[in-house]
Parts: structure tokens; sequence; C-alpha cells
């Protein structure tokens, strides 16, 4: 190929790409370099005032009584989330690897709630979680009372401390076939020799799962817990939608928007979203120079 | 041995059964309650099934929600074709036009994927505000922009996973950059453009965040409606779930008819695809 046409192709990929990798600067790079200006300024009102504020946003929230109960509430969330969809998801993806019939029929089944928005699953479980009580009874809680499971019987997202527990079990259910689904996907690529091999070699089906195949899955379990993990961080939508915005059920994003766009405190929001910012990275930057390197190794 | 082995695996229906029930109980309620009558409706018979097929509770969402479907839809599907579209030039070039620094440019637009838009939130209200674009453009402009990254990446693997050789025979036949995307990889890129196109429209139609700061009442999209709806003392349950419905009918349909590839999106959307 002729040098000057070589060049011109260089140039006009440039100039195509440029577009789209100067949003990327400005709107994602730009804004959070934007938004961490503001975290560290008195800006507190409905006019901009980048007046220095030092880390005085960051400091405060670090003694706020409303922040530690966001931190909590993340912490539970994460914890009742990503194990319980670790497990669900993996659980599901072993009894579908077995060869049954209509095993199409379940997976896409197990799905079907990654399609939904998170405010339709908020606004279905908040009345399947309803909490009232005596003849009011509804919900699950109707479920259990006529199967004769009252042991069962709770107030779910309404429970003192541990509400947000409830909230992660729809979240489970929305997100539990997406780790059901990278399970799957990791069990297909599993060579059919090597259980075949250990089969012969006298192992059981446990012990296959336990000193073959749980092994060769720990990358897929590592990306579940990093992906699921940095949802739970985020979490905002759910919450809203099952109970609005309520202190018990505060989390981050929550306080973030309520400090921000009710409050007026636009400092301390944009400190909450970069400390957000902050623990999604540490999660997820060393998870992309992973997946980089293991793609350029193949 | 083989047969005991497979009477043993049949038990696996019964768990498998029992998550189905679980997984369809939200279902169940959303339906089955959207097809009573108003008199029949009574949280204590919930679990019921309706006496007819009424249709009561659709029409009266429906009345409810339809300017905020028609905003959905009008928001959704510049937004899912624009921002595909970049993605296709950008895989285009990242992958097969590499360009000093092409390596080091992708790993920051993949991590604009994952950051919580609480980090950005400010400034694009102000952005927005100071532009003077409102409603629905805006929540447009928005999809499209925090899109780039997910678009460019599921792109940039299809055609990083294509032989170069494809690519080569096209130089030496004179063919150019342009030329060579046209008429060689455009062709084979449906796949990619309907895993694309069905990921877009899902997650902007599935948004809430962006939606609920960068429109008003007269440009609400379903879900800041539907989470409106449900909010309010005055609209009963039981609409409540026929809109629930309505609201994720879209995308499960999509889902139904379209599942392999939505499950493909999903894949590509945690750096597996």
């Amino acid at each position: 190929m002729p040098k000057a046409l070589r060049d011109k192709d260089r140039y006009l990929s440039i100039l195509l790409i440029a577009p789209s990798i100067l949003a990327v600067l400005i709107f994602i790079y730009g804004f959070i370099g934007w938004s961490v200006r503001v975290s560290l300024s008195k800006w507190k009102g409905l006019n901009p005032d980048y007046t220095w504020n030092a880390l005085n946003n960051y400091l405060g929230l670090f003694s706020d009584p409303r922040f530690h109960v966001d931190v909590r509430n993340t912490v539970v969330f994460t914890g009742v989330f990503v194990l319980g969809c670790v497990l669900v998801g993996f659980l599901l993806a072993v009894m579908l690897d077995q060869g049954l019939r209509g095993e199409g029929f379940f997976r896409s089944l197990f799905l079907f709630p990654m399609a939904i928005s998170y405010i339709v699953t908020g606004v279905v479980w908040r009345w399947l979680m309803n909490p009232a009580t005596g003849t009011r009874t509804s919900g699950l809680n109707l479920l259990f009372t006529n199967l004769n499971l009252d042991f069962l019987v709770n107030a779910w997202h309404t429970t003192p401390k541990w509400g947000i527990a409830a909230i992660a079990l729809a979240a489970i259910w929305q997100m539990s076939g997406y780790t059901m689904a990278l399970y799957l996907a990791g069990l297909r690529a599993i060579p059919r020799e090597l259980r075949e091999a250990a089969q012969i070699d006298g192992a059981n089906e446990i012990q296959i799962y336990r000193f073959i195949i749980l092994p060769l899955l720990s990358p897929v379990t590592l990306s579940a817990l990093i992906i699921l993990g940095h949802m739970s961080l985020k979490v905002f939508d759910l919450i809203v939608a099952v109970a609005g915005k309520q202190l018990p059920l505060d989390v981050p994003a929550i306080y973030m928007w309520q400090t921000t766009f009710d409050g007026l405190f636009y400092g301390r929001g944009a400190a909450i979203g970069i400390l957000l910012l902050l623990s999604v990275a540490l999660l997820i930057i060393p998870y992309i120079r992973y997946t980089l390197k293991t793609e350029t190794e193949q | 041995m083989t047969m005991r082995f497979r009477l043993t695996k049949h038990w696996l229906y019964l768990p498998l059964v029992f998550m189905t029930l679980f997984y369809l109980l939200p279902l169940y309620v959303m339906v089955v309650t959207g097809f009573k009558s108003f008199e029949e409706v009574d949280l204590k018979t919930m679990w019921n099934l309706p006496s007819g097929i009424h249709f009561d509770n659709y029409i009266e969402a429906f009345n409810a929600l339809a300017p905020s479907l028609k905003n959905s839809f009008l928001m959704v599907i510049p937004a899912t074709l624009l921002s595909s579209a970049l993605g296709s030039l950008n895989g285009f070039i990242l992958a097969k036009w590499k360009f000093k620094g092409a390596d080091i440019i992708f790993p920051f637009i993949l991590f604009g994927m994952f950051i919580p838009y609480q980090s950005i939130l400010i400034p694009l209200v102000q952005f927005m505000s100071a532009a003077g674009i409102k409603g629905l453009p805006g929540l447009v402009l928005a999809h499209i922009i925090y899109g780039i990254p997910i678009t460019t990446l599921t792109f940039r693997n299809y055609y990083a996973s294509l032989p170069h050789e494809l690519l080569e025979a096209a130089k030496i036949d004179g063919a150019d950059m342009l030329g060579i995307y046209r008429h060689i990889l455009l062709p084979i890129s449906t796949p990619s453009f309907v895993v694309v196109l069905i990921w877009q429209f899902t997650s902007a139609w599935n948004d809430f965040l962006f939606a609920v700061i960068l429109t008003g009442n007269e440009s609400w999209p379903i879900t800041v409606a539907l989470n409106n709806m449900a909010g309010s003392q005055i609209i009963a349950w039981n609409v409540q779930m026929a809109g629930s419905l309505l609201a994720a009918l879209p995308p499960l349909l999509i889902y139904i008819f379209l599942g392999r590839y939505f499950l493909r999106g999903l894949l590509a959307g945690s750096l597996k695809g």
C-alpha cells in the first residue's frame, strides 16, 4: 500500500475516533475532576461556590452518623447479595450442567429478571414484602401463613437493623441468573476428558467438583465477586422503589442524592460520589488490568 | 451403573422446580393482579387467580403511563441507534486500525463502563443547564456518551476476533480504511449490532438515575413515572402491578425473542464477551 494512502487512513482513523475519545475525556474524566473540585469546596446552596474547603467535606462524612449507617448497610447488602448470587448461581449452573431435559427452558427462566428494570422489581417486591400484620397480612407473609410456614413470616425491609438484607433478597432474585450464566459458560469450557479421567481414577461426583471443577472455576468466581461487588456499591433504584428514601435503608447513593439535590449541599454530595468512585476503582482497575493481560497472552 | 446415575439425576428437578417458582412468583403476582377486576382486588386474596380476564387495571395504568411510555420510546430509539453506530466505528479503529496509543486509551474507555454515576452527576447537571439542554435530548445525550465504553468494547472484541488476512487481502486490492469498514466488516457485523442494540435498548429503557435527574414532569420516561406512581397514595396497588408489567414488557419481549443475543451482551458487560 502506498505510504500516502496509509498516512491518509491513519489520520482519518484518528479523526473518526476523536469525538468519542473527547467525549470520554470530558464527560467521564473531566467530570470526575470537576466533582473532585466540588468535593473540596464550600458549595452549599443554589449558586456554585468554589471556595477552598480542603478535605473538610470528607472529614465531615467520616464523623457523620448517617454515613456510618450507609457504610454498614452497604457492607450488609454486599455480603448478602454477593454471597446469595454466587451460591444460587453456582448451584443452578451445576444442576443445569447435568444434561437434563428442559435445560434451555430453566436457563431462560432463571435469567429473565435481568431484563427488567430495578424499578419494576422494586415495585413488585414492595408488595411481596408487605410487612402488615394481623388481618391485613399480605404478600409473601400471607403465602407463608397459607402454607403453614408461619415461622418464615417476618417484617422484611422494615426489620430493625437488618432490613437492608431483605432488599438484597430482591436483588438476588434479579441478579442470580447472571452468575448462573457466568458459571455455566465456565463449566462448558472445562474439557470433558478431565472429568472422565477423574472418574476413571475413582473420584466421585462431589470429589470431582471439589478438587477439579471448583478450582478451575475460580476465575469465574473472581469476576462474579468483582462485578456483583461493584454493583452493590452503586445500589440505588431498587431501594428507592421498594421503600422510598428512609434512613434505616440508607446507602451512599441515596445520601448523595438527597444531600445534593434536595439539601443543596453540593460539596458533601460530591465527596460521597468520589468516595464511591474510589471504592469501585479499587475493585475494577485491577480487574481491567488482569483481563487485558490475559487477553494479550492468549 | 449409568442407569442408576440417570435415576439419581432426576431428583434435580425438585430444586429446579422450586427455584422456578421463586423466579416466577413476582411475575405471577404482577400478571394475576393485573387481570383482576376492580371489585375482586384485595390484598388478602392477592395469590388467588382472577375470576376472569379483566383489563380494567391495564387500561387505567396505560392511561396514566402512556405519555411516559412514549417518552421512553422517543428517548431509547435514538440513544440506542447512535451509540451502537459510534461503538462499531470505535471498535473497528481500536481493533484493526491501531494508531499509536490505542492500547493505552482502551482501558481508560473501559473504566468508564464501571464508574458510579454519582461521581459525575453534579457536573452533568451543571453542564446540561449551562448548555441549555433540557429533558429528553439531554437524556439521549447522556445515554449515548455513557454508552460509548460498552458498545466500543463489544465491537472491538468482535472485530479483534476476525483474522487479519481478511483485511490484508482488501488492502492489497487497494481498498482504503472506510472501504474496508463498509464493504468487509459492516456486512458481517449484524450479530454484534443485535447484541449491542439489545443491550443499549434495555439499559436505556431500564435506567432510573439519569432519567430522574435529567427529566421533568413532561419528559419523564417510564421508570420515573412508575416509581412516582408507586410512591403515591392515590393509585391503587393493582394498577401499580399492571403498570409494572407495561414497563417491563418491551425489554421482556426482546429477551423472549432474542435471548441468545441478550446473554452475549451480558457476558460482554463483565468483559467476558
